[in-house]
């Protein structure tokens, strides 16, 4: 395992277990470094992702495996990113359409669709991937620097 | 999360605390469509000064809420909103479309 693994979380999807997640992610955040802003920022993204695998991937089923890692981001010399953090969440429901990733237009005045949304603007890096049967979300956040394209 | 209705005539205040998250937001929105659609209350007011997260789902509840109201010709209002409820509220531009008051004495008084 990666010397930058900072927390490991394997959870049941369980909405219960919800506050749990984002408990632990408040102090996480705040132990690396981050800004209260960024923190809420966080916290909301890896919310709103658990919320995704409950809800999509296994289809409200309780009882199925999420695994969550957060891994230290170092800042790498010549780069002018600095150091951050990176959240891989892992699910093993169906593979996701990629065509349901893009989240709705908000000029739209409706219900549901923006969890996606709120992820795609909470953090720096958003990546989904698919290998041997699992999801995977990469997540990245930096504690300085602007903001890199989104990828799906 | 808790949500207890304080009723006058023509309006009711939810107050709410907590979170309001894919596990209790089913709550609120069955408060709020129950106030809203089946009773329409003329005034339906939200107090959020101790909610300290909102998801989307909470968003979702709260925008349904106002399309009742919308539908039903009566009002919807949220007061006490955290860094956190105007932060979801504001990515998903909706911080303009709700009538939003810093205290419940302004939400009273509109």
């Amino acid at each position: 395992m990666s010397k930058n693994l900072l927390l490991k979380l394997e959870l049941l999807s369980d909405p219960n277990l919800l506050c749990v997640v984002r408990a632990t992610i408040e102090q996480l955040t705040e132990l690396v470094g981050f800004q209260a802003p960024e923190r809420r920022s966080v916290t909301r993204a890896v919310d709103e992702a658990l919320t995704n695998i409950v809800r999509h991937a296994y289809r409200g089923q309780t009882g199925r495996p999420i695994e969550i890692l957060f891994r230290r981001l170092p800042q790498r010399s010549g780069s002018k990113r600095g150091e951050g953090l990176e959240i891989l969440l892992s699910d093993r429901g169906p593979a996701v359409d990629p065509g349901k990733l893009r989240g709705r237009r908000l000029d739209e005045i409706k219900p549901g669709g923006l969890g996606l949304h709120f992820i795609r603007q909470s953090m720096d890096t958003v990546e989904f991937t698919r290998a041997r049967g699992v999801n995977q979300l990469r997540l990245i956040k930096y504690l300085q620097g602007a903001k890199e394209a989104c990828h799906s | 999360m808790q949500i207890s209705a304080r009723r006058t005539e023509n309006t009711t205040i939810f107050d709410v605390s907590g979170d309001i998250d894919l596990a209790s937001s089913p709550e609120m929105r069955k408060a709020l469509l129950g106030e809203l659609r089946e009773k329409r209350t003329p005034r339906v007011v939200v107090n959020l000064t101790k909610v300290r997260y909102i998801d989307s789902s909470g968003v979702a509840s709260l925008v349904e809420g106002l399309k009742a109201s919308r539908d039903t010709g009566t009002r919807l209002l949220l007061f006490g909103l955290s860094p956190s409820a105007r932060e979801v509220l504001q990515l998903s531009r909706l911080l303009r479309i709700f009538e939003v008051f810093e205290n419940e004495e302004e939400a009273l008084a509109s």
